[in-house]
């Protein structure tokens, strides 16, 4: 049997490694090698896919040899829901709650990336303040996700504790999504075009609340965490990923940033209107969970900053309008139902027919709390799509697996997994 | 003349929405990708996607009205103003989004148009995170990748049959475990 040997941990500010260790030939399964493993001595065992710490229902194939992990593979499709089938037999505007469905942990920013992709095609304006809004909803919506995110690698690990804190804060985030959407999850709050519903009356004190509370909440959790001699020992070293190997395996999000790649959509192609807000994009070179957690830790406080700073522009927005004013696409306002022929008539069409999307396609990218999430659509000028494609940063997150058990313990597989914070409702679609 | 000119195998390039896309011969697909990153330093892979074009601009299959020519007011029901979709070369696209990090970042999307049945080269050995899109590829739409080091199923159960985003895999014709129709 061979003895555990933990890689030794890397001083921060060097790359965790030269060469690459990404398996081969299959890129996404470390197999295991004969010269180092006695082969009678490989145990095969079955992880998941329902275990509490695999973060839904992933499946691994893990061989080990004693504590060692000597060979690893991610078995996924336990949540395949069919979600682009399904897409592409609605109309467009109902098509809207489908992708918020698909990622439930980051929900908003899913929604956001179809609603781009469609106004992309459609070529239609947004209001200013509906921007402003879908900016300030997509960060609370990170801070959800990097809490729940937070909460559950921390409760895995055996800081049971950090989950009640972290589901603290959580608590308010999607109290923020009722008030706002009238559901705590899958609000449908963006629409294209805009917003479903005005900023709620209220709204604004409330989040400002929230906004202390996070902070309050977040120098709670670094008191917890940041330095705390079990955690360290658990996460500092493991699941190396270098930049050139996360690269390679399409890492994006808080896994690049913390393998040390200065990268973020929202800095470096701005979307909405993060080019108008000051925010500083976090990065750590070490490459491990350590850093991985590190990365999420300082997001948390700059989307705090987004958030005020969206807040403090909104209240100048009082009274603008939070839809485009465009009645082949936006339903009419209620009122006029009553009133106006025309106006529904244009609610009736929307409704059973619905509006119609130019042909094309396109392929659009937000940086979701879990790294580039991509939206190609494709439309053939009818009133439903051709072909809706999620490019998901979990999904892609998993290939990393393998790379990043490469000498692991047993043990550390559950903190590896969790650090790249995989939601396997979007592995799966 | 555009920056990519020089792509092994261009049939066309096309700018729509701002998107640049470049269409490539499938059987010299992996020597574009191959020069995509190293000279055009597209070292990310952003996403691999099929599309099936099974049905595209017959009437019926999407929902549109209209002929080619725009809207035609001799047939009840079309009130739309939709125009028939431009025709497509083969059946199925394969679109890999690529991403060069730069500031501001290069994205482009190289495209190759395959039949049933056609092969196409695999670019796992360009980047290394095309294993997991194109088993996705193969296992929803079908399409085999020569050189692939393990090209099974990844969403669906190993002994499925049929690949359920081609447009003629039927929607509901599975069957309901347990719904007293058995």
């Amino acid at each position: 049997m061979a003895t555990v040997e933990r890689p030794p941990v890397v001083w921060r500010g060097t790359p965790p490694y030269e060469g690459s260790r990404i398996p081969t030939p299959i890129p996404t399964v470390l197999q295991v090698d004969p010269s180092e493993h006695e082969l009678e001595d490989v145990l095969t065992v079955n992880f998941g896919p329902n275990h509490p710490s695999t973060h839904g229902v992933l499946r691994l194939i893990v061989d080990l040899d004693g504590e060692h992990v000597a060979g690893i593979a991610a078995v996924v499709g336990y949540l395949h829901t069919g979600f682009e089938k399904t897409m592409e037999q609605k109309t467009w505007w109902k098509c809207m709650t489908y992708p918020e469905r698909i990622d439930y942990v980051s929900y908003l920013n899913n929604g956001l990336v179809f609603v781009l992709a469609v106004e992309k095609l459609l070529g239609i304006e947004v209001p200013r303040k509906a921007t402003w809004m879908r900016m300030c909803m997509a960060e609370i919506n990170r801070l959800h996700s990097h809490l729940i995110w937070l909460g559950t690698s921390a409760l895995e690990i055996g800081a049971i504790s950090m989950l009640w804190y972290a589901f603290r804060e959580r608590e308010k985030t999607v109290e923020l999504s009722e008030l706002v959407g009238g559901t705590r999850m899958h609000t449908r709050y963006f629409q294209a075009g805009g917003l479903a519903e005005d900023v709620p009356p209220g709204f604004f004190p409330v989040c400002r609340d929230f906004c202390r509370q996070m902070r309050q909440g977040i120098d709670d959790y670094d008191t917890i965490l940041t330095s705390n001699k079990i955690w360290l020992e658990r996460t500092e070293g493991i699941g190396l990923l270098s930049a050139d190997d996360a690269i390679a395996l399409g890492q994006s999000g808080p896994v690049a940033r913390a393998s040390g790649i200065d990268w973020d959509l929202r800095r470096d192609q701005p979307y909405l209107a993060y080019d108008e807000v000051d925010f500083v994009v976090p990065v750590y070179r070490g490459g491990d969970v350590y850093d991985r957690y590190r990365v999420h830790m300082d997001e948390m406080r700059q989307s705090v900053r987004i958030i005020e700073q969206c807040l403090d522009r909104l209240e100048e927005m009082e009274g603008e309008p939070w839809i485009a004013d465009d009645r082949k696409v936006v339903l009419p306002p209620r009122h006029e139902l009553h009133t106006s022929m025309e106006s529904l008539i244009h609610h009736f069409k929307i409704v059973t027919e619905g509006y119609r999307v130019p042909e094309g396609e396109v392929y659009v990218t937000i940086e979701s709390p879990r790294g580039e999430l991509g939206c190609y659509v494709v439309s053939d000028g009818g009133p439903r799509p051709w072909r809706v494609k999620f490019r998901a940063p979990s999904f892609v997150a998993l290939e990393a697996t393998a790379t990043c058990m490469r000498d692991a313990a047993v043990a550390d597989l559950i903190a590896i997994v969790g650090s790249l914070d995989g939601v396997m409702g979007e592995v799966d679609r | 003349m555009t920056a990519y000119d020089a792509v092994p195998g261009l049939v066309e390039t096309k700018e729509a929405y701002g998107e640049t896309t470049l269409v490539v011969d499938p059987a010299r697909l992996l020597e574009a990708c191959t020069y995509l990153r190293d000279e055009q330093g597209f070292a990310f892979l952003s996403d691999i996607t099929p599309a099936d074009y099974l049905g595209w601009g017959s009437s019926g299959v999407a929902g549109y009205i209209g002929t080619r020519d725009g809207r035609d007011i001799n047939v009840p029901g079309t009130q739309g103003l939709a125009r028939l979709p431009q025709p497509k070369p083969k059946r199925f696209s394969v679109s890999y989004h690529l991403l060069a990090h730069e500031r501001p970042p290069r994205r482009v999307r190289l495209q190759v148009w395959v039949d049933d049945g056609e092969e196409l080269d695999s670019v796992v050995p360009v980047w290394p995170t095309a294993d997991w899109h194109e088993r996705e590829a193969w296992d929803m739409m079908g399409i085999r990748f020569r050189g692939h080091p393990n090209l099974v199923r990844i969403l669906m159960p190993e002994d499925w049959e049929g690949h359920p985003l081609r447009k003629d895999y039927p929607v509901g014709g599975e069957p309901v475990r347990f719904s007293g129709e058995e």
